[in-house]
């Protein structure tokens, strides 16, 4: 086994531990922290399955952002939706060629375009929106720049310089049996890989928490009903048993 | 007038071009050390004050999650630097709504993810959005978190939900407990916690003011309407903020909620022990404080042996009461169960209009053409009736009944999208006059489109604090400080009561002034 695989294939291990424990932690806290008082941002559902329904149009369609701000929604629907695309199209490295992901392959592979679009429409608006500018950190334009280099590199070995993906999908299919096969050595391969690995690893300490936060903002996924149900957290419980 | 430059009303708004730094000088008075004690904390700065702040900070992520899924899930989007009326009213970038959050969150950063203490130890924290605690950033935070009314308009628009005002009351109770609180915020709840209303107003006080109100209800229509304090055994217990007792234009609510239960014919009465519907204690995010003074609700109801209880116009109050009593102060199961404790005003008068138990005569505010202000906390916070916005169609319905001439203001002014009077959240003082002046503008700007298009001539409203805001920041845009008007003031001027003297009606309608 080459230095390079093993470096790679111990790199995807720790980036992998990192990305699923790390997240499972964050989740864990979300899941653990006590919502005291109700705060659903009104008008608000009334039902379990009216928040969910609620949930659902943030979810797929983006709903407060679309009332908010018509650009940085075109461009993060752009970008999410294309990531959707672009993820299911990758499956077929670890999974046998069912007719449904043979059938997604095409849209995989242009919804690269929509993704660099709406990435850059990000990152331009960051540049140039004084506002914008205001609020960013050096990490924030990374971030981007970051998954811009993932997209174009992924579109490099799409539309330009193919790499062995008969042998990428041994490789990965090797590290989840830990059965380990030599990774091509194409160095646009190499970058990809080593990005989506710091992606990975960045995962849980950063923003990109906001994909498991949004299930858990009380402001959002809260039924109005306190009217009708009294809602009481365990230590603001503790403070009537305590006495007055 | 000012000492600081009125904006302007524009006929189109506008987004602003940032001014950095323009509102640093806006910090409300300190809490003095006794006031502070009262309420059960520090009476002034701590020596160890960053450690202790940086605790309180981890404290509160564990006790509420909303500031802990709130504090990581920001991306910097900027979906939401446009929506605050402070910042469209100021242009400084410290308050546009992410901005604000920052200046708690580069501190959560910085002591609580793992980026933020490696950057941290490498000197550069700003590289990942983080931020060392020092005298600076506590005067920012001083300054700015009482620069946001808590109206959560911001997290109609942002795409998690990110609720500033969740951050501002973690803020405040950080400050608070090292030591610097408001002085007007703590000295208000001091007063409700020992007395039984933020004026401070005893229960001989108060028994007088209506007892002469008694009289010029008596003087303006003949009809004999009662103001009942302290009355054991009657069905309602009204709640409503003490404003409503002596400012004008609250206290012709007051007079129009007395005369829909005169004419319901359902006995009621006020309690002098909880006569305050206004809980300070959410402004600066303490549950403790807020419960106290819920309890005082609970326990007056008890006491007075009612069925049901019933809050007057007021907006966070409403949060409070509707979203909040029942978990703070509840279970309400001694009382009667066929209705929703607690009931706001406007549901009690509008089950009444539906009943067809009230005498309306619209064309008695035929002096007035109205549009209606819809306060922030009501509007985001909370609901009346049985359906999601019930708290928008309701007064509306009300108006609708009680004058023929009606228009709302701009589309994406009002409901979900009202901007708040710039005065809520605890900023209702004098010593914050230009924040308050200048966070206004987007709702003149409104009410001047308006006034302009449809020739408004009054603003009803259903806050106390909106109500007095806008007596104090009307002038300053060149409007009259009595264009406000309180909601149960045209069911008031609108009202036949059986065996009213007709010509009373007249004397009694809003003077017209433009
Ligand atoms: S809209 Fe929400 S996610 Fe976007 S910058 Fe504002 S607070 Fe952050
Ligand atoms: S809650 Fe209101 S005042 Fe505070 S930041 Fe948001 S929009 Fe501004």
């Amino acid at each position: 086994m080459s230095f390079l695989t093993v470096t790679y294939a111990l790199t995807f291990y720790f980036a992998a531990i990192v990305f699923v424990f790390g997240l499972a932690y964050r989740i864990r806290t979300y899941a653990k922290s006590p919502a005291p008082l109700k705060i659903p941002t009104t008008p608000a559902p009334t039902t379990r399955t009216g928040v969910v329904v609620r949930m659902l149009k943030e979810l797929t369609v983006f709903e407060s952002l679309f009332k908010s701000n018509k650009w940085i929604w075109l461009f993060g629907i752009l970008f999410h939706a294309a990531l959707l695309l672009a993820f299911i199209r990758h499956l077929r490295y670890i999974l046998p060629d069912w007719s449904l992901l043979v059938f997604m392959q095409p849209f995989g592979k242009y919804a690269s375009f929509a993704m660099v679009i709406g990435l850059g429409g990000l990152l331009v608006r960051r540049i140039v929106v004084d506002r914008v500018r205001y609020i960013s950190a050096p990490s924030d334009y990374l971030m981007l720049v970051l998954i811009i280099a993932i997209a174009a590199s992924g579109m490099l070995m799409t539309f330009v310089e193919h790499t062995d993906i008969v042998a990428l999908k041994a490789f990965l299919l090797g590290l989840i049996f830990v059965d380990w096969n030599p990774l091509p050595t194409d160095l646009i391969l190499l970058v990809h890989l080593a990005l989506v690995a710091l992606l990975m690893i960045i995962f849980p300490f950063s923003k990109l928490l906001h994909a498991p936060g949004v299930f858990f903002s009380p402001t959002r996924n809260q039924v109005d009903n306190p009217r009708e149900h009294r809602h009481i957290a365990a230590w603001a419980a503790k403070l009537e048993t305590s006495g007055k | 007038m000012a000492d600081f430059e009125v904006p302007e009303l524009r006929e189109y708004p506008i987004i602003p071009k940032l001014k950095e730094g323009v509102m640093a000088h806006s910090s409300p008075y300190v809490a003095k050390p006794e006031l502070q004690q009262q309420l059960g904390f520090p009476g002034e700065m701590v020596d160890d004050w960053k450690e202790k702040a940086i605790d309180t900070l981890g404290e509160l992520t564990g006790k509420y999650r909303s500031l802990q899924v709130f504090l990581d899930s920001c991306v910097k989007c900027g979906a939401c630097t446009d929506k605050c009326h402070y910042y469209l009213g100021t242009s400084d970038p410290k308050n546009m709504p992410v901005a604000r959050q920052d200046l708690l969150r580069k501190v959560y950063r910085r002591y609580y993810t793992l980026p933020g203490k490696i950057f941290g130890k490498l000197g550069m924290p700003g590289f990942v959005g983080a931020a060392e605690l020092t005298e600076e950033v506590m005067d920012d935070w001083y300054a700015y978190f009482h620069q946001c009314s808590q109206c959560r308009r911001c997290s109609v628009y942002c795409p998690y939900g990110i609720d500033t005002a969740e951050i501002s009351m973690a803020a405040r109770e950080i400050m608070d407990a090292v030591g610097k609180g408001q002085k007007y915020c703590n000295e208000i709840i001091g007063k409700a916690q020992i007395i039984g209303n933020n004026l401070g107003l005893p229960e001989p006080a108060l028994k007088n003011t209506l007892e002469g109100l008694e009289e010029d209800i008596e003087d303006e229509t003949g009809v004999k309407v009662r103001m009942p304090l302290d009355e054991k055994g009657a069905d309602v217990l009204l709640i409503t903020p003490s404003a409503d007792f002596f400012a004008e234009p609250h206290i012709d609510g007051l007079i129009g909620y007395a005369k829909v239960f005169h004419a319901a014919g359902i006995s009621w009465t006020m309690s002098s022990y909880a006569s305050e519907a206004a809980n300070f204690g959410m402004f600066i995010g303490s549950y403790e404080n807020t419960r106290k003074l819920s309890l005082r609700i609970r326990e007056a109801a008890i006491e007075l042996g009612v069925k049901r209880i019933v809050f007057g116009e007021c907006g966070h109050a409403w949060r409070v009461a509707y979203s909040f009593l029942n978990t703070l102060a509840g279970p309400f199961d001694f009382l009667d169960p066929n209705y929703p404790v607690p009931q706001h005003i406007c549901e009690f008068t509008y089950e009444l209009m539906q009943q067809g138990k009230l005498n309306l005569d619209p064309s008695a505010n035929d002096d007035m053409v109205l549009t209606y202000h819809d306060s922030c906390n009501v509007a985001r916070a909370s609901r009346m009736g049985d359906k999601p916005g019930g708290q928008f169609e309701i007064p509306r319905a009300i108006i609708r009944a009680t004058c023929n001439n009606f228009h709302d203001m701009p589309a994406d002014t009002i409901k979900e999208g009202t901007f708040c009077c710039g005065g809520g959240g605890g900023l209702l003082t004098d010593d914050l006059m230009e924040i308050r002046v200048k966070g206004a503008m987007p709702r003149m700007q409104a009410l001047n489109d308006v006034t302009k298009n449809h020739s408004v001539t009054h603003m009803a409203a259903i806050c106390a604090i909106c109500k007095s805001q806008f007596s104090k920041v009307l002038p300053y845009y060149g409007f009259e400080m009595d264009q406000i008007v309180s909601l149960h003031q045209l069911v008031s001027n609108a009202i036949i009561l059986d065996g009213q003297v007709t010509e009373g009606q007249e004397t009694e309608g809003e003077e017209i002034t433009n």
